[in-house]
């Protein structure tokens, strides 16, 4: 066992863990936070995504014990950070999923949001290429991806005004109305 | 995955001083995002990890003002890829960084991590499967599953190296520095990787238990460099090889100077396809010495079955490759 000093979501945990443990066993089986997915647990899905000093890692892969002194943040913490920087309710990234009704059964949703916001922290008006670069890593099985680009397109459209260009078309294709919201 | 003990040193000299006595039961740690899938399968179980990323002075890229650049072996592939210099000056190396994995695994994957990974064939990886490489009698590849195994340099093993950025590196010349605690020797990256039936059979480079891999130098290109790595995989998102070409080129006129054609995905190691840089060598740089280049490039080269299709994969990627110089 090892006792990990860890900055979750701009707080501050001491928590004991086996030194072989993952970032992701001690978020989900030591301190209950459980967005964080575990999928294939061997860096495939993407599921387990979360952001160390802002970059997107897998902590499927990663090992609990090299988190001290760095900031991690969980699906549980955009929320908490949002508000922190002045902002009500969701990130809008969270916002606009829900808004494009960007998913199914769920699963892959925390990873995604989150490599959602990296890309959002380091470029704020980013292309549909862009988009699927920064997604690549997560996988859905279910949604086959077009509501997920189009809910980060829409997180991008309502920042900066106007809608990404598409790959092909000369001009911004803007959304007349949001897309219906799903039960 | 089994416990283990964590070791952190602070210099590299703590470092090698930890694998002295080598026993396979320690690893070095950089990225991890090998090392700990493998760990998880079973296929290592080491009682001690080594982590490199206390060590300082190992995640710099630097530039002389010749043009040749060193890179820390810590340096993750993210970096290595948005680094504004390795883009201008070693596109080939650029190119190839930003086809590695995903951005999850480039953010943290380092260089050196890169290089040291081991085959993703799917009989290696499955720990039910006591093949070649793991001390068994049999590379299953042979007769079973083989639409990701090797078409060249193969035998008596036939895994492919997975690495985007050794054909790149060995494109472009570069040595490696392995330190151990007694000294330290520089390899050229092309002798860096063995073939199963060269060495042993369990391992794919040269590097020694002892050892650290911790620099890779490349040389300063000679000037007019064009180069491009190309990189064909069976899944758009996020994937390994199929094939790829890391092609570096020098044009006199509307003639090949001189051309380096690394083949990835198709060979246990990086793989140097002389024949094809022999047909570019002094030829017109055009349509039909390109085809020529593409077969030279899968000379000797033979499936065995379902991998077939890498062949003519390859020398469509040759060409692509030279193309894009055009």
């Amino acid at each position: 066992m090892r006792v990990l000093h860890l900055l979750i979501n701009g707080d501050r945990v001491t928590v004991a863990a086996p030194e072989h443990w993952t970032l992701l066993e001690v978020l989900r089986y030591e301190l209950g936070l459980t967005g964080s997915k575990q999928g294939c647990d061997k860096g495939d899905c993407g599921a387990c995504t979360v952001l160390v000093d802002g970059k997107p890692v897998l902590a499927c892969l990663t090992l609990a014990a090299l988190c001290e002194e760095r900031a991690v943040t969980t699906i549980e913490g955009l929320l908490p950070a949002h508000v922190k920087s002045g902002g009500s309710g969701p990130d809008p990234v969270q916002a606009a999923f829900d808004e494009c009704g960007a998913l199914q059964c769920g699963f892959c949703q925390p990873g995604m949001m989150l490599s959602a916001r990296a890309l959002l922290d380091r470029n704020a008006c980013p292309t549909r290429t862009e988009i699927q670069d920064a997604l690549a890593g997560n996988l859905c099985r279910c949604t086959g991806y077009t509501q997920i680009v189009e809910a980060v397109e829409l997180a991008v459209a309502k920042h900066c005004g106007v809608a990404p260009r598409r790959p092909g078309s000369a001009r911004p294709r803007g959304r007349s109305r949001p897309p219906p919201r799903r039960a | 995955m089994k416990s283990f003990t964590l070791f952190n040193p602070k210099s590299l000299g703590d470092a090698v001083g930890a694998l002295a006595a080598p026993t396979s039961s320690v690893k070095v740690l950089a990225g991890g995002q090998d090392l700990l899938t493998e760990m998880k399968e079973h296929l290592v179980e080491p009682d001690k990890l080594v982590n490199l990323k206390g060590v300082p002075g190992l995640d710099r890229i630097e530039f002389t003002a010749a043009g040749a650049c060193t890179i820390g072996a810590l340096v993750t592939v993210g970096a290595l890829e948005e680094h504004a210099g390795v883009r201008e000056r070693l596109r080939v190396l650029a190119e190839a960084a930003g086809s590695v994995g995903s951005p999850q695994i480039r953010s943290v994957g380092t260089v050196g991590g890169n290089l040291c990974q081991r085959p993703r064939c799917w009989y290696y990886r499955s720990e039910h499967a006591k093949c070649l490489k793991k001390g068994g009698d049999e590379c299953f590849s042979f007769s079973g599953q083989n639409k990701y195994n090797a078409i060249l340099g193969g035998g008596p093993s036939y895994i492919v190296h997975p690495s985007d950025l050794a054909p790149a590196l060995v494109a472009l010349g570069a040595t490696v520095t392995l330190k151990c605690s007694t000294g330290e020797r520089q390899v050229a990256l092309e002798r860096f990787f063995t073939l199963p039936g060269e060495g042993d059979i369990r391992r794919e480079t040269v590097l020694r238990d002892d050892e650290v891999l911790t620099h890779v130098h490349v040389p300063a290109p000679a000037a007019g460099m064009q180069s491009t790595y190309v990189k064909f995989r069976e899944r758009g998102s996020y994937d390994f090889a199929l094939a790829s070409v890391a092609l570096a080129l020098w044009r006199d006129g509307a003639r090949v100077k001189e051309a380096r054609v690394v083949l990835g995905g198709v060979a246990p190691i990086p793989w140097r396809a002389k024949a094809a840089e022999a047909a570019l060598a002094g030829a017109a740089f055009e349509a039909a010495t390109f085809a020529r280049a593409a077969d030279g490039a899968v000379q000797g080269a033979e499936g065995f079955g379902q991998n077939d299709y890498k062949i003519p994969l390859t020398k469509g990627l040759v060409q692509r490759a030279l193309q894009s110089c055009g």
